[in-house]
């Protein structure tokens, strides 16, 4: 009988436990490397300098990489579903100007922190028309985006406008003190979008209709799954993350500058595929991204501690990015071979 | 049984495409606890019918009634509401997901808005408990077998109140066991009155399972039999709509092959999935292949070609030991390989006729020297009358082309280059009874012209009568070569199946 196949011990062996779940869960694997690099990191450095691990630093790392963080979350629901959104640096830049240019001219910020999260959403559904309306590869769609964003900014101010308003600047000056341990707003802001990010991903019809997408999206669509709403969500979650990073950006800096986060898009790729999440889609954890987030942190921490050039963050993180691409690969032709 | 009411009445039901018609005023029923079977060639307009009933698409004209509610179907989501699934030949579930959500994706049970996980691993363990299927409903669904998976896609189906449930080819991709463990799953489903459309190219497997047969013909209805009342040779003829003395078997070399000299000979060749294969050819001959799904048939054929380099093993070419390193080596040996996926591993669907055809003589002859368009379209004119491709305007992109048509362009292709030894990779699978006789007949004729030609089938009536030769693989080893003329289907059915059994 080929085609029945026994479950795993029931009497629950440690073996059969472990094989279990790795037969369940193969792709956290990628994941749990991210957190063993981290760990690496984390642990070495300690080591190599011995005032590394301290609560601070620690504390610094979430702080620094805030909008980073926010903007993983909603790249990993467009990578899931096998797509890219290059506009998030350019549509976090316009944000952030576009919010400071309003407070300066008097607009309150209960009106301005919502109109900044419409614009990085609008700008997120136009993306995500055109991919799957026009059928327009997510590559060339996301990099109208870009363009789009970036020259809004520059429209709006050619200079950084000073933000003034003491309610967004408390985002980033409170700090929630437990020991030596700390936490602003903005560290908040990024803790709660990665764990709605979750939540959604995992315990939301939407959300597994994402993984399904990437899965295979004919499959999905034949299978009754809404395809071209959740195709269009992906790009919209992502703008709205691109909205609220330039919210937190601009809290963090004090400031909008029409120049922020060129490159950051890349970084944010970078996180996201070393937080485990697949190129190719179907597969991919919020959380992942987190982690690979702080995987990023870490190394740029590091670096400047050695007091070398922050270059060396970039070379780094490229081989880290190669390095978990392959595994990647390893891992999906595993996989493959077992079916 | 006539006398039931219908649970599924399809009346006069027309569908263009453009000026083409694909279905003419059909009229098709199906009855609760009955396998039916739609029977046609390719182009015959079966899938059209499928997608009318399944709300791929909606008919024309015509009127689709089930359970005697009149009923339009504007998406899939419509047809599985009204109680129709469908399981698709190429198997239309997500591998990156776990099984249990493959089962119930889109109806999945909720708590406060919010997946509930558990009670959806436990409902779906129920369901494939139902199909007697005892798979961890955790585990993400592309670690499983093909067999699996599609049992998985049937849970999918019947999960729901399903009162038909429309299977088209689910067996093409499974091997003799996984196709019995089918068939109980779908005698199961009979019982409880599910009335089940089963579409499928073996015969054998029509008149295993089904009731009844519906034929069909150039879109319009031949007629509605019962399988027990209709004969396995006036369904062809009905299928086919010409005299079935088509056939014909191909003259044999009379000549023992132990005479000649071996074209191609190959001693204990090993790589994964074969071992220890010893294979001869002679010029001119026909070695037929038969093995189940799994016995190494694609291994050999391509650990002979050079497509996948042999472990151990020698192989000699006209005496001469030689190592086929890559397949462009043994290209230039004139050794060639026509893989079993044609979409994947053989043509290039956007390119036309011409340009397929002239594809491997290009590569062959290097990118400089370039082929005259005059000269590649000239060619592919005579390969097109030589083989009766169609439709012969060379420049139609050959993803237009119908299965049997496309495994022809491939021939040309390949034997443009002038090979020395063809090796046919299930040439005939899922392409129609007119074409596969025509691909039969021309092997035929190419071996009789020179060429040694390798035919692996799965079909071993075909094996039988296009092989001078039959190999018979099991398990990954070559058990027995013998002519063909000393077995019949029965006896080589013995040796690939069972071992242990004394000979039939």
């Amino acid at each position: 009988m080929t085609a029945v196949e026994s479950r795993p011990d029931t009497t629950p062996g440690v073996v059969a436990k472990i094989s279990t779940f790795t037969s369940r869960h193969a792709s956290v694997l990628p994941t749990f490397a991210a957190v063993a690099i981290l760990i690496c990191l984390l642990v070495g450095a300690e080591l190599y300098f011995g005032n590394f691990l301290t609560p601070r630093n620690m504390s610094a790392l979430l702080l620094d990489n805030a909008y980073l963080m926010i903007l993983a979350v909603g790249m990993t629901f467009v990578i899931v579903t096998a797509g890219i959104d290059l506009s998030v640096g350019s549509v976090m830049a316009f944000t952030g100007i576009f919010g400071a240019s309003l407070l300066a001219s008097g607009v309150p910020a209960w009106i301005v922190v919502p109109a900044m999260l419409v614009a990085g959403a609008l700008i997120g559904l136009l993306i995500g028309v055109l991919v799957q309306h026009f059928d327009v590869q997510p590559f060339i769609a996301s990099l109208a985006g870009l363009f789009l964003a970036r020259g809004l900014a520059f429209v709006v101010s050619l200079a950084s406008i000073r933000v003034e308003d003491t309610s967004l600047l408390w985002l980033q000056s409170t700090r929630i003190r437990l020991g030596d341990w700390y936490v602003t707003p903005t560290g908040i802001i990024a803790i709660l979008t990665v764990v709605v990010g979750a939540v959604v991903m995992h315990k939301t019809r939407f959300g597994r209709t994402v993984y399904a997408v990437g899965g295979s999206e004919q499959s999905a669509r034949l299978m009754g799954l809404k395809v071209a709403r959740a195709k269009v969500m992906v790009y919209v979650i992502s703008g709205l993350c691109g909205g609220l990073a330039g919210l937190v950006l601009t809290a963090y800096s004090g400031a909008g500058y029409p120049r922020n986060g060129i490159g950051t898009e890349l970084d944010v790729i970078a996180a996201v595929v070393i937080g485990g999440t697949l190129l190719t889609g179907g597969r991919g954890y919020v959380l992942g991204s987190m982690i690979g987030v702080f995987v990023y942190g870490t190394i740029k921490t590091i670096i400047s501690f050695m007091g070398a050039e922050q270059s060396w963050t970039h070379i780094i993180v490229g081989a880290l990015l190669l390095l978990f691409i392959v595994v990647q690969r390893a891992i999906v032709a595993r996989s493959e071979r077992g079916s | 049984m006539d006398e039931a009411r219908p649970l599924v009445e399809l009346t006069d039901a027309t569908v263009r495409f453009g000026a083409t018609v694909a279905l003419d005023g059909v009229d098709f029923r199906m009855f609760a606890g009955e396998v039916h079977s739609l029977m046609g060639e390719n182009g015959a307009g079966k899938s059209t019918l499928i997608k009318a009933i399944t709300g791929v698409l909606a008919p024309d004209a015509g009127t689709l009634t089930i359970a005697g509610d009149r009923v339009t179907f504007a998406s899939p989501h419509d047809a599985q509401d009204a109680g129709v699934s469908t399981v698709y030949q190429e198997i239309d579930l997500l591998p990156n997901l776990s099984v249990a959500e493959n089962v119930l994706l889109g109806r999945e049970p909720r708590r406060l808005g919010l997946i509930a996980h558990r009670t959806m691993r436990e409902r779906a363990a129920e369901i494939l408990a139902d199909l007697g299927l005892a798979i961890d409903p955790a585990s993400p669904l592309g670690i499983h077998s093909l067999a699996i998976q599609q049992l998985v896609a049937i849970a999918r189906a019947i999960s729901t109140d399903v009162k038909v449930l429309v299977l088209d080819e689910p067996t093409s991709s499974l091997d003799l066991d996984e196709v019995a463990e089918l068939f109980r799953v779908i005698r199961e489903l009979k019982q409880r009155g599910v009335a089940i459309l089963f579409v499928s190219h073996f015969l054998d497997q029509v008149y295993e399972i089904c009731d009844r047969i519906t034929v069909l013909r150039d879109g319009r209805l031949v007629g509605e039999y019962l399988t027990t009342e209709l004969l396995r040779i006036d369904l062809v003829q009905k299928m086919l709509g010409r005299e079935v003395s088509f056939f014909k078997a191909r003259e044999r070399i009379e000549a023992a092959p132990e005479e000649q000299e071996a074209f191609l000979s190959a001693r204990g060749v090993s790589s994964a999935g074969i071992a220890g294969a010893d294979v001869d050819i002679a010029e001119g001959e026909v070695l037929g292949i038969a093995g189940l799904l799994g016995s190494g048939r694609t291994a050999l054929a391509r650990a002979l070609t050079g497509v996948d380099r042999p472990t151990s093993g020698i192989i000699r070419l006209e005496q001469r030991d030689t190592r086929f390193d890559s397949p462009r080596k043994a290209l230039s040996l004139g050794v060639v390989y026509s893989s079993e996926n044609r979409r994947t591993e053989g043509l290039v669907g956007e390119m036309s006729i011409v340009q397929n055809i002239a594809l491997a003589l290009q590569a062959q002859k290097g990118a400089l020297r370039r082929i005259a368009p005059a000269r590649a379209r000239e060619l592919a004119l005579s390969w097109v009358e030589a083989l009766d491709i169609r439709p012969a305007d060379i420049d139609t992109p050959v993803r237009h082309l119908s299965g049997g048509n496309q495994q022809k362009v491939m021939l040309a292709r390949l034997l443009a280059i002038s090979p020395r030894l063809l090796v046919l990779d299930e040439p005939t699978r899922g392409i129609d009874v007119g074409a596969k006789v025509e691909i039969q007949n021309l092997v035929g004729e190419m071996a009789d012209n020179g060429l040694s030609v390798v035919f692996i089938s799965a079909e071993l009536e075909e094996v039988l009568r296009v092989g001078d030769r039959v190999a018979i693989l099991r398990d990954g080893r070559i058990v027995e070569t013998a002519a063909s003329a000393d077995l019949d289907v029965d006896s080589l059915m013995a040796l690939v199946a069972r071992p242990d059994l004394p000979e039939a």
